[in-house]
Formats: structure tokens, sequence, C-alpha cells
């Protein structure tokens, strides 16, 4: 089964079949647009409705532990196996990839929001109440930007996290990086399982440092430091 | 969702039901309870070569106090690699030497496992170790203890909890990507999944669907339990006021 890999090793090819690799830019191109879709849809999606839900776990606190008991649960089933459940109702198609893409953003954003806002200092809180701000504002002006670093943190793993699962999404007739993965296992043609796992962990690194750029831009009071 | 479209699901489930009380789909070499046992087995396997291989670096790191940047990368680097390409680079890879061809598919997911694995292992323990308090670490030091035995009697037990979650983290990452293992020729659960897909046969990739995401689950309440049992503080450490659960938050991934 190893004879054209093993072929192409004893015969003095390269480790890397970098003809094929320049050969195929356009491909790459094509699935880096397609990866970055199906991520963003998850990630957007995950966002909304980890709001909703800590929103909801912040006013009423007895909801907060199952949710996260719930949230848990679907961050514990495997991706693929949420794949099967959804198969048989949505097909082989991009809402059965969104839904098991989602389910696995709400534990990590739910988390890191309630965090976010619980770790707001009291004395700020009264300082606002004291103020006369209402408990919206106290909210939407005191609470949520303070919680923004923790919520941008949140963002981040929940997105590279996705970009790692995307690759999966091939399985159920997607495309994104994961076609390479899985044609070049097919094909036993390493070069080709190397590029699709390459330009995944490329383009997790290049999307989080955008992430934390736009982070550091929207806090900007986390960078300046009292004179000691 | 029209009431042809329900129907057809209610058969699937009562197809998935049958299928779990037909004895004959138990037994065998193709049966669940090898798929079953070729899955945890794997699972069991390589999360073990990654304790061993990962531990007791990051316990001796840990205690030292340096690495902190190799933990860090560890982080990054697990979470962005994904596990997929793993197993496919794999692949090849063991194809090309001789004795790790076979059996077909092992070798690759094992090794891919076990890579898996270690970045949460690490991380975890490496956390815990320096997470102590380090007056406790000087009055170790002042009551005359060697440094094996301030790592091996104060900061070992204190690491426990995070030590067992970062194991339980992997242990159920590699529940899950073992399931991968049945592209490359591994069996485990993932065949019943990928044989489904290739069929188009709905029964047979909700029964693998279904049984993995189960093991999973029982993966991570059953670690749980065992982390919660092997918490050297766990008589002392009082449930908070609120009631709700502890949950590590990671607040910053560098």
């Amino acid at each position: 089964m190893s004879a054209r890999w093993v072929l192409a090793q004893s015969s003095g090819e390269p480790f890397i079949d970098w003809e094929w690799v320049v050969t195929h830019v356009d491909d790459m191109w094509e699935a880096t647009v397609e990866h970055v879709t199906l991520t963003v849809i998850a990630v957007v999606f995950g966002i909304v409705i980890s709001f909703g839900l800590a929103l909801i776990s912040l006013r009423w606190r007895r909801t907060y532990a199952p949710v996260t008991w719930v949230t848990g649960i679907l961050y514990t089933i495997p991706s693929l196996a949420m794949f099967t459940f959804f198969v048989p109702i949505f097909g082989l198609s991009m809402i059965t990839a969104q839904i098991a893409l989602v389910s696995y953003t709400l534990l990590i954003l739910i988390r890191n929001i309630v965090a976010g806002v619980d770790g707001v200092p009291d004395h700020i809180t009264e300082a606002a109440i004291g103020m006369g701000m209402t408990p919206r504002r106290t909210f939407l002006d005191v609470h949520l930007p303070l919680a923004l670093p923790a919520i941008i943190a949140g963002i981040r793993i929940a997105t590279v996290t996705t970009i790692g699962l995307v690759t999966i999404t091939v399985l159920i007739g997607q495309g994104g990086y994961g076609v390479f993965i899985l044609r070049g296992i097919r094909r036993q043609f390493l070069t080709e399982i190397l590029v699709g796992t390459v330009l995944s962990v490329i383009l997790a690194v290049v999307i989080d440092a955008v992430l934390l750029a736009v982070g550091r831009w929207a806090t900007p009071w986390t960078r300046t430091r009292a004179p000691s | 969702m029209d009431p042809h479209e329900s129907a057809v699901l209610m058969e699937l489930l009562a197809d998935v039901f049958a299928w779990f009380a037909d004895p004959a789909n138990w037994t065998g070499s193709r049966g669940m309870l090898t798929r079953l046992w070729e899955h945890v087995a794997i699972s069991t396997l390589s999360t073990l070569i990654a304790v061993v291989l990962t531990l007791p670096p990051a316990l001796y790191l840990g205690h030292r106090g340096t690495g902190g940047f190799l933990a860090v990368s560890a982080v990054n680097v697990g979470r962005a690699v994904p596990s997929f390409g793993i197993v496919g680079i794999m692949f090849p890879i063991t194809l090309a030497i001789p004795f790790l061809a076979s059996p077909l598919g092992f070798w690759a997911t094992l090794i891919a496992l076990v890579l898996l694995a270690m970045p949460p292992i690490f991380v975890n323990a490496y956390t815990g170790v320096t997470d102590v308090d380090p007056s406790l670490v000087e009055a170790a030091r002042g009551m005359g203890m060697t440094e094996s035995e301030v790592l091996r009697r104060v900061e070992m037990p204190l690491a426990a909890p995070l030590t067992m979650a970062g194991i339980r983290t992997a242990a159920v990452a590699v529940v899950a990507t073992a399931t991968l293992g049945a592209l490359v020729g591994f069996d485990g659960l993932g065949r019943y999944i990928i044989n489904g897909f290739a069929q188009g046969n709905d029964v047979l990739i909700v029964v693998g669907g279904l049984t993995v995401a189960i093991l999973a689950v029982i993966t991570e309440l059953g670690f749980g339990w065992v982390e919660r049992r092997t918490d050297p503080l766990r008589h002392q450490r009082r449930p908070r006021g609120d009631g709700f659960p502890e949950q590590p938050v990671v607040i910053d991934a560098v």
C-alpha cells in the first residue's frame, strides 16, 4: 500500500513534493476562503448564543450551573459524533457542520463572559451605582468593557479551536483545508496532508494575532500603567 | 420538519435501537464489543504513554520554575494543530517504516494520539506545581526536606487536582480523536461512522456516533470523579457559598 510513498523516498525524491505545492496555490486559496467562512459563521453564531446564555446566567444565577453543565456535555461530545446525530436530519450539509462547530464554542465563551463580568471589583460597581447609574447602564458601560479582556480571550480560544475542528467537516462534504488532509490520506501523499495541516496552523496563528490586536485596540486602558 | 420526515426519523431511531438489541451485532471480530475494546484499548494505551513521557519533565520543570516558555508553547501548539492533521501525517510516515506499517493504521493512530495528549498533561502538571504557594515550599525546606521530598510530598499532592484535570482533558480528546483512526485503517468505533458515511447507512452512522459520545462523556465524568477523590485537600476545601461547581477558566492564551 505504501509503495508510492516509499518509492518516492527511495528514488531520492524530496520529503515534500514542492512542485505539487506550487501548482496547487489556487486550490489552497479556495480552501482558505471556505475554511475562513466556516470558521467565521461558527464563531459569530457561537458568540451570539453565548451572550444570550451568559446574560441569562448573570441575571438569574441559578441557571449558571445547568447552562455550564449542558454546554459542558456539548463540549465533551466529539464533533464527529455530533455530526452523526444531525446527518440523518440535515444530510451532509453546512447546517450539520455548523451545529457541531457552534456547540463546541459555547462552553468556552460563556465561561469567559461570566468570569469576566464576575471579575469586576465590587467597589467599581458600587461607585457606578453611587454615581446614579441604572443597573442597565452599569452593565453596559462598566461591567461589559471591564470584562472585555476575558471575553476576547474566550473568543480567541474558541476561534483557534474551531479552525482546527473545521478540518474534520470534510467528512460530511464541507470544504476547507480538510480536503487536502483527507485526499492526502486516501492517496498516501504526505505533501498534501502536510499542506492541509500547516495551512490550518498558519490560519489559526494569523487569526489569533488579529484578534489579539483587535483586543488591544478595544481595551486601550489595559495598556496604560500608572507610574510607580 | 414535515410529518413524513419525522416518521423517517422515528423509523431511524427504531432501527438504531434494533441494531443495539441484536446480539449478532455485539459479537464476532467485527462486533461492537471488539470495536469498543479496540477504541478503549488504544485510548488507554496512548494516554498512559503520554502520562509517562510528559509528567516527569513537567513536574521537574515546575519544581525548578523554569520552562514557562515551553508550557505556553505547548498550550498554543496543542490548540492550533488539528488532530485530523496529526493522524493524517502519521499515516504515510508509519507506512514507510517497516516495523510500524502493521497492523494497518494502529501505529499511526497511537503516535498521533500520544502527541495530542501530551500538551494538556504537560501544561496542567507544570502549572499545578508552579502555582503552589511559595511559602509552603519555603516551610518544607525549612523543615529539612530535600528537594526531591519537597516535590514528592508537598508540590505533587497540591498539584494533583490540576494534574488530573490535564489528564482528563487529554483522555477525552484522545477518545474523540481515536475515531479518526478509522480513516487510516485502524478500526475502533470510528469504523461504524466511516463505513456508514461511505455506504450512506444512517443507522451505522448514528450507532457509531452515539457510542463514541457516550464513551467520551463517561471518560469526562469518570476522570472528574477520580480528580475529586485524589485531591488531598478535598476535606479542607469548603464548597463556595454559591454552590457552583468549580470551573477552571482560561483567561489568556498568550
